[in-house]
């Protein structure tokens, strides 16, 4: 039923995206829907406007220079080479415009790093290749991953991106914030560094692992704003976008009660047929097994086995398991899939990835006692 | 040395000296020579056929980012594609090519027989060599090349499933290239401090040796700093210490300080002798001496040394506190005085000139005004709360592209075309050589001029593949890199076609007109000969300085 729900509302999408999503010329900064992004907004405009100025003076006069001071015209060369009173000018006017420059812009910095009196704190934790928010003081937890359709056609060579809607900057589950509100952020990573950007929000800041960085946003107009990592972290860094929806203050209480309603369920453990253990697995190994194994399960020579004929994929099911749920010191433990997404994972990775073993895993199979609490 | 100096002062009054022995015959002469002006030419084709290797991998880089979609590499080799072509271009290619134009030209600008150190000249230049085929040799490992990007970053670089084999060897070759880099400094710093013609005093050399001489203190100082950092990402890695590890009580973000308190004063490494090439060039082409030639030397030991406390401005979001963003954003900003200095002298010196534009000045032209294009966007980025929308993205690509590419490759081709007819004797063909300027200059533009609307559109740099709304400038960028790529082979033709006979024109010893007003190495003969200024000139040209005389 859902798949359903996503497939319709994904082809809908598609149709609108085909209009809107396309290329465009877009010269210039957004100005975003913050304060902040505005001050930033004018900020560049005005130095922007001030090299433009300087570089008219300057160009002009070199170009000026170059059309009748030649040699061809008959110019005679003149033979000056200092004059104080105009290196004294050209050296103090450019300081006064730094200067005023420096007093807007030191106005905007101390704005942007305010984080008091916030209303609500998310924790952003980057993660190759996605990204993990935490609602502080509430039950809300979820990870937010590239969407599955840009996921297949990026890994996919020769496949359309422009048949995606919202390519590379789509993801299953975006943030979700209320407008009017001081949202605050705490950034941390929990591998390498990553780096939180959405342009409309006027900033980026780095995820730094062992340590802290905070950030804050008050967005007025409801809407969709979209971002990336901006912080080279590994092979995938160009596929961990962000997505963030600002919502008036009571369709974003209705998401918080849906959203913690959600969580609250119990995974659904009945048998499912192959073709849907097989379908099912598939995201779960798009979601979470990829970006390292790849989407053919060749894994990276020298770097990352492969899951192809791998003893531990194929051999018995219950070590591969319990080696899933361990991990090792190069790849994190997944204790965190339920046994549902364990048995429908292992059963994909068994049965395609030119795997063969032949055996079918059901949810009750694979379900530890407390998986129930998930 | 000294004593065939002296014998040749007792016997003969020109400094023809014909009696003294030549190179080394055959291929030998390349591998034991100690003669600064061979050693010149071993860092200047070293330095050009790595521009084209360096070359080829941002080839591969554009011709992914053609289409959104991957079409041809994987994403780490992609990865490994632009930190291999910034490594190799810093390292390889500009950083060499500049040491060989020191090699070449401070010895005949000063009126020195030689560099001081010619033994160590010579393995600074085989260091630099085996640095650089032992990086290169990184493509070719198990997990392939760093692919951290040039910053090496940790906890990235250091992760097992990033990086492969390469890394200790990548870290050899920054040591090596460091210790090369610094052995050439220190030979030009000798060289220039201690073997001046008697008549030439520090306020009298010509720009090009004053830039070289505060560029090499910089290197001294920063090159340890940077050997330091890429050793404790060793230890870190093999021997189990945590300078970067935040789990064993360290700090990723200490690696970014110390990587940029080398990383500020390496960019300027790579300008400040492209200020020195530019205020040669133009003074002769404008047949006027250099317009503020002292406040020219201020201004470059001014921007050396801010370019110290600087560095943090590569950081603007990686989480410092308040103070340290206001601090670094002024620092920066003050930068764009001294450097405004450089470009209003440099206007005032063609101002009321006599101006032709062989090839050298037209190159010189448009360094002047694209890099002040790159002056202007590093001005916008010191603006801290801008750059929190700049930072990482292709408009800061486009930044150090812009101070990089029109600015120091095209001073290092003009310098090309300007010194080759004294070097070889021969003139270049000027018509190949308009053409391979204009090619250069407007598909320089097309390459990086949208890179800032991509930049500012949202576009992250370091990605192999982008939203669709990104498509269209790419696609233009990445014709424009083909075509400035292909005008390169011009280039190569043109330096080959000189150095075997050229036009066939006979080149005066001053090559340009009245050039030997401008520099001494014009009142030698043309081709240079092999040993020259064995007895030092007596009088040295001063034009650029008459007032203080």
């Amino acid at each position: 039923m859902n798949k359903v729900k996503q497939l319709f509302a994904s082809l809908i999408l598609a149709a609108l995206g085909l209009g809107t999503a396309q290329a465009d010329y877009t010269l210039n900064l957004m100005k975003g829907v913050t304060k902040v992004s505005n001050d930033i907004y004018d900020l560049h405009m005005l130095i922007l406007w001030i090299c433009v100025i300087i570089g008219v003076i300057v160009f002009g006069a070199m170009f000026y220079s170059i059309y009748h001071h030649r040699k061809s015209k008959g110019h005679q060369a003149a033979q000056f080479h200092e004059n104080t009173t105009i290196e004294i000018i050209w050296t103090i006017i450019p300081t006064l415009i730094l200067v005023a420059m420096a007093i807007p812009a030191t106005k905007t910095m101390l704005e942007l790093n305010n984080v008091n009196e916030s209303d609500m704190t998310i924790q952003v934790t980057g993660k190759q290749w996605y990204w993990d928010y935490k609602y502080l003081n509430t039950d809300i937890h979820f990870e937010s991953h590239l969407d599955e359709a840009s996921e297949k056609s990026h890994r996919t060579m020769g496949a359309d991106p422009r048949l995606v809607p919202h390519y590379l900057l789509n993801v299953d589950k975006p943030l979700v914030i209320p407008i009017k509100t001081k949202v605050r952020f705490v950034l941390t990573s929990a591998d390498v560094i990553h780096s939180w950007w959405v342009p409309d929000l006027g900033w980026k800041k780095d995820a730094n692992p062992g340590f802290i960085n905070e950030a804050w946003t008050l967005v007025d107009k409801p809407g969709t704003y979209r971002g990336q990592c901006t912080e080279l972290c590994g092979r995938d860094h160009g596929f961990m976008p962000i997505v963030v929806i600002a919502m008036e203050q009571p369709d974003y209480d209705a998401w918080v009660k849906k959203t913690l309603e959600q969580q609250k369920q119990k995974p659904d453990l009945s048998d499912q047929t192959r073709e849907q253990l097989m379908a099912h697995g598939e995201s779960v190994y798009l979601k979470n097994c990829v970006g390292c194994h790849q989407i053919k399960g060749a894994g990276v020579p020298g770097l990352i086995p492969a899951l192809t004929g791998s003893a531990i994929a194929t051999g018995k099911w219950e070590s591969l398991d319990g080696f899933l749920r361990a991990g090792t010191s190069k790849m994190p433990k997944f204790d965190k899939l339920n046994g549902k997404e364990f048995a429908e994972l292992m059963t994909y990775v068994r049965n395609n990835l030119g795997n063969n073993v032949g055996d079918e895993l059901q949810p009750k199979q694979t379900a530890l006692p407390d998986d129930d609490d998930e | 040395m000294s004593a065939a100096v002296a014998e040749h002062d007792d016997h003969d009054d020109h400094h023809h000296d014909d009696h003294d022995h030549g190179p080394a015959k055959g291929l030998l002469r390349w591998i034991i020579t100690t003669n600064h002006k061979d050693i010149g030419t071993l860092y200047l084709l070293f330095a050009l056929a790595m521009f084209f290797v360096g070359g080829s991998m941002a080839m591969v880089i554009r011709a992914e980012l053609f289409e959104p979609g991957l079409q041809f590499v994987d994403p780490a080799f992609f990865n490994s594609m632009t930190t291999m072509h910034a490594l190799v271009m810093v390292f390889g290619a500009v950083m060499p090519a500049f040491v060989g134009l020191a090699n070449w030209q401070i010895p005949l600008m000063i009126g020195a027989a030689d560099m001081a150190l010619p033994r160590m000249n010579n393995m600074s230049f085989w260091m630099l060599v085996a640095g650089v085929l032992l990086l290169a040799s990184t493509l070719f490992m198990e997990g392939g090349a760093p692919n951290g990007g040039w910053t090496l970053y940790p906890p990235l670089v250091l992760q097992p499933i990033t990086v492969g084999k390469a890394l200790p060897f990548a870290i050899f070759s920054v040591h090596l290239l460091g210790i090369s880099s610094i052995m050439g400094a220190i030979n030009i710093i000798a060289t220039i401090l201690n073997m001046r013609a008697p008549a030439m005093r520090l306020m009298d050399m010509p720009l090009f040796v004053w830039t070289w001489l505060i560029t090499a203190f910089l290197l001294i100082a920063v090159m340890p700093v940077f050997a330091g950092a890429v050793t404790m990402l060793l230890t870190d890695k093999f021997f189990h210490t945590s300078f970067f590890n935040a789990a064993g009580g360290g700090d990723p973000v200490l690696y970014e300080h110390i990587f940029w308190f080398f990383g500020h004063p390496e960019v300027y490494i790579m300008i400040l002798p492209t200020f020195g090439v530019a205020s040669t060039i133009i003074p002769v082409f404008a047949r006027k001496p250099l317009f503020g030639y002292a406040s020219m030397v201020w201004a470059t030991a001014s921007i050396a040394f801010l370019s110290f406390i600087v560095w943090a401005h590569h950081m603007f979001t990686v989480g410092m506190p308040i103070a340290g963003e206001l601090y670094f954003m002024y620092a920066t900003m003050i930068i764009a005085v001294p450097t405004g200095v450089k470009v209003f002298n440099w206007t005032a010196t063609m101002w009321k000139g006599a101006m032709t534009f062989e090839t050298p000045m037209l190159f010189s032209v448009a360094f002047v005004v694209l890099f002040t294009m790159g002056g202007f966007t590093g001005l916008m980025m010191a603006i801290a709360p801008a750059d929190f929308q700049y930072h990482d993205t292709y408009f800061i690509v486009a930044h150090f592209h812009y101070t990089l590419v029109p600015a120091s490759i095209f001073i290092l081709m003009a310098a090309g075309y300007f010194w080759l007819p004294k070097w070889t004797g021969h003139m270049y063909n000027e018509k190949i050589g308009q053409l391979h300027f204009w090619l250069s200059a407007i598909s320089v533009n097309i390459l990086f001029f949208p890179q800032h609307f991509l930049g500012l559109a949202g576009m992250p740099r370091r990605i192999p593949d982008y939203a669709i709304q990104f498509a269209d400038w790419n696609m233009i960028s990445s014709i424009g890199g083909f075509i400035f790529g292909a005008s390169q082979l011009l280039f190569l033709y043109i330096v080959i076609d000189t150095i075997k006979g050229g036009t066939g024109e006979k080149v005066s010893d001053e090559v340009w007109e009245d050039a030997a007003k401008h520099g001494l190495e014009w009142t030698l003969p043309s081709p240079v000969p092999y040993h020259t200024w064995i007895t030092p000139p007596t009088t040295v040209p001063t034009e650029h300085v008459l007032d203080i005389h």
